[in-house]
């Protein structure tokens, strides 16, 4: 440890510690620019200058740049020293020769690291006269606008686009004050984490489009904590609304998850909550088939005499909360209720759970992902189905720069040196997938094989491991690596489809840990819930369940679009036989309009509730505001149902009740909702809420002006921590996972995180950031693999002609809620297979072109890549409304009159 | 584009000095001014579709590569004339008169700093201190320094870049 003096109070901070983080740790205000917490410091801007001082005698001491020294024992520093004010005052002035009094029109205004930095030196009168340069700006795509004149040259932007995230296409050009940072020439930024451009721009220059273009200033969003529905990770986001619309997320640190960065499937995926699509009516369908909208009594009538049929199915979603699953699983019964996943993602997704369970391994926090030294990716395409992992390998793959920068005393925060030194120094990443993958770029090896050939290579580096000795190369690296790591990590997930490669890698893991080493083990699944879905209990198989409504049976569909979950010829049975239908879902689907009776539910916005992420964290997102129209939570739709059918036992009034049961219903795990949460009756300081709304929120009585002058009561909130108004606290800096949005006077940009850190990227202080329901393992069990099996069974393929149909995920348009946000809609591509040179050419079929198959739906255009083995055919999944693809070979056709679908643009996806 | 389309962009001699320079280098990308040179030797310029063509045979991203070249002010992705007169702009030059000497320099040539002439003889730039101030006022006309610069010379000086 070491003491240290900044106008002379003593801090102690770990010897060696970035100067300006440690001065931060300590909540201090010290300006700067291009230092990152996440992203260490190169001292380019000059903002963080302090005053250091030889001894206590030293009356004069020198100007240092924080964020370029490190913390010794005994150091004196002045951040209040008249010259070092003078000397970060004028750094803002140069800073601002160029820079655009545009405030009243920038997006960044009144959330800008330049605008606070700006008030804070107290440069307020500007003396420059001269001409500014200025640029002609790009078009960057849907999801980035560009506006270069705001630029102060900090690099923050390059430096986490392409040293963080590994993108290859925004560069910085030119030198001197004519630095332009862009692309080569206008065009949709590639990577899937240039959303986080808009949050890492100190200024105005990267900006959230969609939210551009109906446009709220921060301090007039109404937030609240929540979290990203569109993959297993569920990073923390804050979410904003006003007028009733959801304006933006951005993202809400997370010390064992994000951190500091969010991917743009769930940035600019949350629009579905506000789309055309969306299900904002009652309505039960009369005898002609027609709907009748909007009579909510009727339609609850209805659901009540649907319900009373002897025989009841309910089907759950693994994109609902907890508590619709559980409230619609407490009203049909255990033995009626089904899950609501795929039988095939059922029997992987199990498989999943029990490795996890049974196995005893590691499983990693991202955080964690991020310190493994070896990485090995089996079957699964990570940056397409969960994109935060992804990003965190990437980093994983840097540790090897530190240790060298540690053994060359090089400080680890000094970003340009610790890079320039490793140079193109990698830790070991292999990548055994069906399809090339984002990933690639920085693997040591990868390999391209159907889900039986990756079985069957992470069989033989199980048994290289246990002393058999093969000869694949990528086998004998990957076993060799793994043996000689000291934090290995195994990647895998669900999205394949096949248990066996599940059980391949946990055979993995299992023989190093006969070796003494301890493997951490990461299992994507497939959906927000999908591991809550499997905690909860066994339940029906889909199809079970669909056969008995095709017979007759009277069902509960929750937020499920069957449609993609099963061969449509099965769910159209189902739908179309007699057997009656309550659908709640939160769009319009193909399900939904073969219902009887449609109850609009509530989004992840419009609620409270909790989701379960792939390490079986659950985690509570807050209702941001409250739904419109007929909008309700699922689970109060079905507690209203139950109480019409006089079922005590299933129905609730508020959403910590039904949270409380579903915990306590949760088979062998002992979790209380306050593990998870502040739960409704949480107070900062013991008495105030926390406001949804910023104490400077205005227009309250405006903003309703042409319906009424007279302001609204507030609603008032009996089922949150949060108030409606500005009335309570705004973010405490004690009140952790329940902060609706980052601020504290002085900092108003997002910048303002590290004051509600313990230290600089620390926990969260009073963070209760969700309970683990699987407690992770302190030491493997010895005993736990003689009451598990992993052995691989040799899939039996069918022998027929055609290709092999394997999935592959599509980070933008393959997930279910974020394909129908308008920004995803015009990033993803149309429906496409990915086939090899040889099968195109056999087919007749040209990149481009389209073909089509009796076994799937709609038309697909042809991508050819020699990733793909020969003799299969890799189907884009989602993008036709469909996520299952056939189990057995296809056959494909030359389709003559497909049409490609167009970039940008935004024809929805899934509509029939 | 893929590869195979963009490394025919550059000619086989072009190709063949690069990866000679990158024989001798640690890795490819090392060889980027060179080989931005070496292209610029040949073709007087680098267009963007040639710097898509090195940076493909470089392995690296073209804005990675545009970053290193537009760094460079005698990297050229624009074209320019047959010869490019960089004139001084720093202290010692401006003091002995390179002020003045560049209006007329625009007024003779017809053109403006970053123009070309209209047949193409002649681009003007301003460039930093050449490194001779005890002769300023000074330009660098290709590879030649030329030194004590007056306006009187300047025909004279022009001859021979025809
Ligand atoms: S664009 Fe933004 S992040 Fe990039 S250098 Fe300019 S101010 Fe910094
Ligand atoms: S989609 Fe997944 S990785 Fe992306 S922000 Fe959402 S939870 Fe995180
Ligand atoms: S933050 Fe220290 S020099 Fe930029
Ligand atoms: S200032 Fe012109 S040569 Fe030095």
């Amino acid at each position: 440890m070491a003491t240290f003096t900044v106008d002379g109070k003593q801090y102690e901070v770990e010897a060696g510690t970035n100067l300006l983080q440690a001065i931060l740790s300590q909540s201090l205000d010290l300006p700067y620019f291009c230092w990152h917490p996440a992203m260490g410091s190169v001292g380019a801007c000059r903002q963080c200058a302090v005053i250091q001082y030889q001894d206590a005698e030293d009356e004069r001491g020198r100007l240092t740049m924080a964020c370029m020294t490190d913390v010794q024992d005994g150091m004196i520093v002045s951040v209040e020293a008249a010259h070092a004010k003078d000397f970060r005052a004028s750094v803002i002035e140069w800073l601002m020769e160029n820079h655009p009094h545009d405030c009243p029109v920038c997006e960044e205004g009144g959330e800008c690291h330049l605008q606070d930095m700006t008030v804070m030196t107290g440069h307020s009168v500007r003396r420059y006269r001269d001409k500014k340069r200025t640029w002609e700006n790009q078009d960057l795509g849907p999801f980035i606008g560009h506006e270069m004149n705001r630029c102060i040259t900090c690099y923050r932007c390059v430096r986490f686009y392409q040293d963080y995230a590994g993108g290859k296409d925004l560069g910085a050009f030119g030198s001197r004050s004519r630095m332009f940072f862009g692309r080569v020439e206008d065009g949709v930024l590639e990577s899937e984490f240039a959303g986080n451009l808009v949050e890492v721009c100190p200024t105005g220059v990267f900006t959230d489009k969609p939210f551009s273009q109906h446009y709220t200033r921060k301090w007039d969003l109404q937030s609240a904590a929540s979290v990203c529905p569109g993959c297993s990770v569920g990073c923390n986001t804050f979410a904003s609304e006003r007028y009733g619309v959801l304006k933006r997320l951005h993202n809400r640190y997370h010390n064992d998850l994000n951190k500091y960065f969010i991917c743009d499937r769930g940035r600019f995926g949350s629009h579905f909550v506000n789309s055309q699509q969306r299900v904002r009516h009652a309505a039960v369908k009369a005898n002609d088939g027609v709907f009748e909208y909007g009579d909510v009594n009727a339609a609850l009538d209805r659901a009540v005499e649907i319900l009373k049929h002897e025989d009841v199915v309910g089907i759950g979603s693994p994109r609902a909360s907890m508590e619709a699953n559980y409230a619609l699983r407490q009203l049909v019964g255990e033995e009626n209720f089904c899950r609501g996943l795929s039988d095939s993602e059922r029997i992987v997704t199990d498989q999943a759970c029990s490795i996890l369970m049974k196995g005893g391994f590691k499983v990693p926090t991202v955080t964690e992902v991020e310190a493994a030294d070896v990485v090995v990716v089996i079957g699964e395409d990570i940056s397409n189905t969960a994109p935060r992992i992804a990003l965190a390998i990437r980093q994983a793959t840097r540790n090897v720069s530190f240790e060298m920068a540690e053994s060359a005393n090089i400080p680890l925060w000094q970003d340009a040196g610790v890079r320039g030194h490793a140079q193109h120094q990698r830790n070991a990443l292999y990548v055994a997938t069906s399809n090339s993958t984002r990933l690639d770029d920085i693997a040591e090896a990868t390999v391209n094989a159907l889900s039986d050939g990756i079985t069957q290579i992470a069989s033989q580096i199980a048994g290289q491991i246990s002393g058999e000795s093969h000869e694949n190369t990528f086998v004998t690296s990957v076993a060799e690596a793994l043996l000689a790591a000291e934090r290995p990590l195994l990647v895998t997930g669900t999205s394949l489809r096949d248990p066996n490669v599940l059980n391949a890698t946990a055979a993995i893991a299992w023989a190093l840990r006969a070796k003494e080493k301890e493997p951490a083990m990461l299992i994507a699944g497939s959906e927000v819930n999908t591991f809550n879905t499997v905690v909860t209990c066994e339940g029906l198989t889909l199809n079970s369940a669909l056969t008995r409504i095709a017979d007759g049976a009277s069902a509960v569909i929750l937020e499920n679009d069957l449609y993609r979950r099963a061969q449509s010829d099965s769910v159209d049975r189902a739908l179309e036989g007699d057997g009656e239908v309550v659908a709640l879902d939160v769009v319009e689907s193909e399900t939904l309009v073969k219902a009887n009776v449609v109850l609009p539910a509530a989004s992840y916005a419009e609620q409270t509730g909790t989701f379960v992420n792939y390490e079986t964290r659950a985690q509570r997102f807050y209702q941001v505001f409250q739904p419109q129209d007929d909008i309700q939570p699922a689970w109060r739709w079905l507690s209203k149902i139950a109480s019409r059918l006089g079922r005590t036992d299933a129905s609730w009034t508020t959403v910590d009740e039904v949270s409380r049961s579903a915990l306590a219903a949760l088979p062998g795990i002992d979790a209380s909702l306050e593990e998870l949460a502040p739960t409704k009756d949480f107070r900062i300081e013991g008495e105030h809420r926390v406001a949804r709304q910023t104490h400077r929120y205005s227009g309250r009585t405006a903003m309703n002006a042409d319906v009424s002058v007279h302001e609204p009561k507030a609603p008032v909130d009996d089922e949150t921590p949060y108030s409606y108004s500005m009335e309570g606290q705004n973010p405490g800096d004690q009140s952790g996972s329940v902060i609706p949005y980052s601020w504290t006077p002085g900092w108003n940009s997002n910048q303002s995180i590290f004051k509600f850190q313990a230290e600089v990227s620390g926990d969260l202080l009073g963070q209760s950031g969700g309970k683990r329901l699987f407690a992770v393992p302190s030491e493997p069990d010895a005993e736990v693999d003689k009451e598990f099996d992993f052995s691989v069974t040799q899939p039996t393929r069918p022998a027929a002609d055609g290709l092999v149909p394997f999935p592959i995920h599509d980070v933008f348009g393959s997930d279910e809620l974020s394909a129908q946000s308008w920004p995803v809609a015009q990033r993803a591509k149309g429906p496409y297979v990915l086939i090899h040179p040889d099968d195109a050419a056999v087919l007749s079929a040209s990149a481009g072109s389209g073909v089509r198959s009796d076994a799937l739906v709609g038309s697909f255009e042809v991508v050819i890549d020699d990733c793909v083995q020969s003799g299969s055919v890799g189907i884009a999944v989602g993008l036709n409304g469909r996520v299952e693809i056939p189990d057995r070979t296809i056959a494909l056709v030359v389709d003559p009159d497909f049409e490609p679908r167009q970039l940008g643009d935004a024809r929805v996806i899934a509509k029939s | 584009m893929s590869e195979v389309e963009l490394i025919p962009m550059l000619s086989q001699e072009e190709v063949a000095e690069i990866e000679a320079e990158i024989s001798h280098l640690p890795d490819r990308e090392s060889a980027a001014i060179d080989a931005l040179m070496i292209v610029q030797k040949h073709r007087g310029w680098v267009s963007d579709e040639s710097l898509s063509a090195i940076a493909n045979l470089l392995g690296m991203s073209s804005a990675e590569l545009d970053g290193v070249a537009t760094f460079y002010n005698l990297i050229y992705r624009q074209p320019v004339g047959r010869h490019v007169i960089s004139m001084c702009d720093s202290v010692s030059c401006y003091v002995m008169g390179a002020d003045g000497l560049a209006k007329d320099l625009e007024t003779k040539l017809g053109i403006r700093f970053g123009e070309t002439t209209a047949d193409d003889r002649f681009t003007l730039l301003p460039i930093v201190c050449l490194g001779a101030c005890d002769k300023a006022p000074t330009m660098q006309i290709d590879e030649d320094l030329i030194e004590n610069v007056s306006v009187e010379k300047l025909d004279e000086i022009f001859e021979k870049y025809t």
